[in-house]
């Protein structure tokens, strides 16, 4: 990472203003009381269908628009690139002497900077929006896609507001909003043009809705004579019917509300204030939208109706925001616009940002694959610009699996020096960032592969294979351990394929598709020649890895050979809670009766939970075995660990978890379970630096010896 | 439907709900609203009143009478020193609170956009359950500016703290009347 990108976060994470704005709005609280009686998937589902349908024909649709708007009086320009529509928006000016612009909000004119543009040739455009024109004064860009300004403070804002106006501003917002209403009155008067973005754009009827909640838009369509509309291809929809799911959604994922307060759908010219028509321009504007709709891969991205729920659930967005995770398009899906609208090669520091917990892509309402979209920009890096040699020299070894696990081995060895107990406490020198705000686990005296030699196991006539997982394998042994006993006592006998190597997660998520192919081969190989029934992990990024990802990455790749033999592993693997339950509920194992265990609470695994959609199974479990529990605050939030994230970005990494060991404490139990043995690490790590007094367990090693 | 729609619209906050029997009652209520609210013949105090069924038979000189400084023609100028504007709407929506209006015609844009109170008649019995079925009785094909409005204007762009009236209205004053029967 470069390093004057580093130093931008360091800058962000110093200042927690917007994380606290985050906080005390509460979005995932207020989201889910916005869509109250809704049901919600059914209606995600239909907005990815219509837009994903328009997506299949942006060109047609553009043309259908564009008929449609010009039969009723509109003047539509299609403007295949960003310079074609500056050009025909300047150009207007100048054919109508237009001197002052009253802007809404519009993402579209940020993305192709017509404020600047228009600027040289001595137009001048206010920005009527209340945080876009805070974000003029500030000759700043937008940190947030719905609210722009919310990275400032108040204080910053009034100092804004006093420089504009040359009084002091009091730092009260409803004096602040009521300043801007003063200013801004009289720019909408004097304006000879209004320009605005759209929500939506429906090709049947030539129609577009904008929503606001300020009513600026009113203003901006309604008082000036000229009215340009800014839409990328990607707000079409085929037909009117279209628009009700879709303004369903969207105040709702956006601000938490039902509705925005204005909702404008323009057709066609309206009157006048001099009871003339309105000279009503609609600028349909490409910039590689329809290149994106014939990427098969990136094509779902068009399926954004900017709502930015992506970001408010984000757990880096909300420490470092759009100014660090971002560019004029913020988070996840900004960073993926920003591929396309710009270039790729300007993603190559913040793809890095996402942590792939996947919280963005449970939210958002067009059904976006955002943390995948995420993957395949950084696969593309790489391929365009190959792996750092740190990394390429970590992908060596890890694909050498006789390497790796001496590697690992030695390791054991020579970190002695740095161990106390189980843990190691501090790495000298460039090392120390790993160790700064959580210890590591030791590496195991011997590997689980060893220790399951001398393990012994009654004959049973059920074998299953058991993916250890590298963390299991070479850190945490026991956790082994404990699955024999609790599989033996259903007459499940445990075999250990020893050609299994790492599951590729860790060079996949660095977008090295390659070297996880060559992973996925060894496993898969290694795993079916067993002839178990079964494949059991205690790890959700590996059992994901193996039920998921290997045929993910085949499919990226074009390697089509082994597709049948990993959709045959992929059957076969179950995460350990699922596999316990469901010999719980075949009654083949019982728990021993009349227990009682202290209080607990759980932690939701990012993969777990999003990807293998269990978290119910071992709550059940524990529940049954005796434990009390009790819920977090945000309990499916990621820890901050994300396999290589916390090295690479400890400074992200850190704050994560300060937050998920708070949230822990605030429980008051006196430990925490989770069945993610990468969280075990992360959060086990964090107790144990600030010596916290929580015990962090894997399900697996409390439900132990809880069975008869 | 109306208490649901009561109930919506109220909690977009700053909003009350009235509704009356007849006209009569309902033009009382408003005059006597705008007296209330200290509409008068002075450029910051004006009442603005667009063009709309409700006023259909109705001696407007003698309104205007009564209320110095109520206007049922106004220029944009005017309209920016309305204390108080009316419009009629012709929709409601149970499940939002929402009140739908065509607003091709200027006047109803400058009235319910300009003014730091709102006032909305709405025919009682058009109110409708949700958006699509809102979305089946207004048809973009005849009118070119379709407006829905819910609440006041409203932002929450500095440290996302609510603050009403930015642009727009920063009261809205919903007037039912089930004598207006219905707009269809």
């Amino acid at each position: 990472m470069e390093q004057e990108f580093k130093q931008s976060i360091k800058k962000a994470l110093e200042k927690q203003n917007l994380a606290g704005i985050l906080d005390r709005w509460n979005y995932p609280a207020t989201r889910a009381a916005a869509y109250a009686g809704v049901d919600i998937e059914a209606l995600r589902c239909q907005i990815a269908e219509i837009k994903m349908r328009a997506a299949s024909h942006l060109d047609e649709l553009a043309e259908q628009f564009k008929k449609a708007a010009e039969a009723r009086g509109t003047k539509v320009f299609r403007a295949n690139s960003a310079q074609a529509a500056k050009d025909y928006i300047a150009n207007l000016c100048k054919e109508k002497g237009v001197k002052n612009i009253v802007k809404s909000k519009s993402m579209a004119s940020e993305e192709i900077h017509l404020n600047e543009h228009l600027a040289k040739s001595g137009v001048t455009a206010h920005e009527t929006d209340l945080g876009e024109w805070i974000i003029q004064l500030a000759h700043q860009r937008p940190s947030h896609m719905v609210m722009p300004a919310l990275h400032l403070t108040k204080e910053e804002v009034a100092d804004l507001f006093s420089k504009e106006t040359r009084e002091t501003m009091p730092t009260d917002i409803q004096h602040l909003v009521k300043v801007a209403r003063k200013e801004l009155r009289e720019k909408y008067f004097n304006a000879d043009m209004g320009i605005s973005g759209a929500n939506i754009a429906v090709a049947e009827t030539g129609s577009v809705v904008i929503c606001t909640n300020e009513g600026n838009a009113r203003l901006v369509s309604t008082l000036p004579k000229t009215h340009v509309i800014l839409v990328g291809l990607e707000k079409l929809v085929e037909q009117y019917s279209d628009i009700a799911p879709i303004l369903t959604a969207l105040p709702k994922s956006a601000t938490s509300q039902l509705i925005t307060v204005y909702v404008s759908m323009i057709s066609g010219p309206a009157e006048n204030t001099d009871g003339t028509p309105k000279d009503l321009h609609i600028v349909l504007m490409d910039n590689k939208r329809s290149d994106m709709a014939k990427d098969p891969m990136f094509k779902q991205a068009l399926q954004c109706i900017r709502c930015a729920s992506c970001l408010n659930v984000c757990p880096v967005y909300r420490l470092v925001t759009g100014h660090v995770f971002g560019d004029i398009y913020t988070g996840g899906i900004g960073t993926i616009l920003t591929a396309w609208f710009d270039e790729l090669k300007k993603t190559e520091d913040i793809q890095g940002l996402c942590i792939q917990c996947g919280k963005c892509k449970e939210v958002c309402p067009g059904k976006i694959d955002i943390p995948e979209l995420i993957l395949e920009l950084r696969r593309r890096l790489v391929q365009d610009k190959g792996l750092g040699s740190v990394q390429k020299a970590i992908f060596a070894v890890v694909n050498n699996r006789r390497l790796f696990h001496t590697m690992l081995r030695t390791a054991s060895l020579t970190q002695k020096p740095f161990t106390s107990g189980n843990f190691i406490r501090h790495l000298p020198m460039f090392l120390s960032n790993m160790t700064d705000f959580r210890s590591l686990p030791a590496i195991a005296p011997r590997p689980f592969r060893d220790v399951i030699k001398d393990i012994k196991q009654p004959k049973c006539k059920e074998k299953v294979a058991f993916y250890a997982g590298c963390l299991i394998d070479f850190a945490y042994p026991e956790m082994g351990e404990a699955i024999v006993r609790v599989l033996n006592k259903a007459g499940i006998e445990v075999v250990f394929p020893e050609g299994q190597t790492c599951c590729g997660a860790p060079a996949r998520y660095n977008g090295a598709y390659e070297v996880a192919a060559t992973n996925a081969v060894d496993n898969i190989d290694a795993l079916l020649e067993s002839g178990a029934t079964y494949v059991v992990s205690a790890c959700p990024t590996c059992t994901v890895a193996l039920k998921h990802e290997f045929m993910e990455t085949f499919k990226s790749i074009g390697k089509t050979d082994p597709m049948a033999k990993a959709q045959a592993l992929a059957d076969k693997t179950v995460d350990f809670s699922t596999f316990v339950k469901k010999l719980v509920d075949d009654g083949r194992l019982k728990f021993k009766k009349g227990e009682t265990h202290s209080v607990l609470t759980y932690h939701d695994s990012c993969h777990m939970k999003r990807t293998l959609n269990v978290f119910e199974q071992p709550r059940e479990l524990l529940g049954k075995a005796g434990y009390k529990l009790t819920e977090m605050f945000e309990c499916d939030m990621c820890c901050g660990m994300g396999g290589s994230y916390s090295i690479k970005l400890p400074e992200i990494s850190a704050p994560i978890l300060e937050r998920k060991l708070k949230n822990i404490k605030d429980t008051g139990a006196p430990a925490v379970a989770m069945d993610c043995p990468g969280c075990v690490m992360q959060i086990r790590g964090g107790f144990d630096k600030e010596g916290g007094p929580v015990a962090v367990k894997h399900t697996v090693e409390l439900l132990a010896d809880k069975f008869e | 439907m109306f208490e649901s729609f009561m109930t919506k619209a109220i909690a977009a906050g700053n909003t009350e709900v009235q509704r009356f029997g007849t006209k009569a009652e309902a033009l009382d209520f408003v005059v006597q609203f705008m007296q209330k609210e200290g509409v008068s013949d002075s450029a910051g105090s004006y009442g603005v009143w667009a063009a709309c069924p409700f006023l259909d038979g109705m001696d407007k000189s003698g309104i205007a009478q009564r209320l110095p400084g109520l206007k049922f023609e106004f220029t944009r100028e005017t309209a920016k020193q309305a204390k108080v504007g009316v419009t009629q709407m012709d929709w409601g929506v149970a499940n939002t609170g929402t009140l739908a209006q065509d607003s091709t015609k200027v006047d109803q844009r400058l009235a319910s956009a300009l003014p730091w109170i709102h006032v909305m008649l709405l025919p009682s019995t058009n109110i409708v359950a949700d958006l699509p079925a809102l979305f089946s009785k207004v048809d973009p094909k005849k009118s070119n500016y379709i407006a829905l409005i819910t609440g006041p204007s409203k932002t929450a762009d500095i440290e996302r703290v609510l603050a009403i009236g930015v642009h727009g209205p920063e009261r809205v004053v919903i007037v039912c009347v089930d004598e207006l029967g219905g707009a269809d």
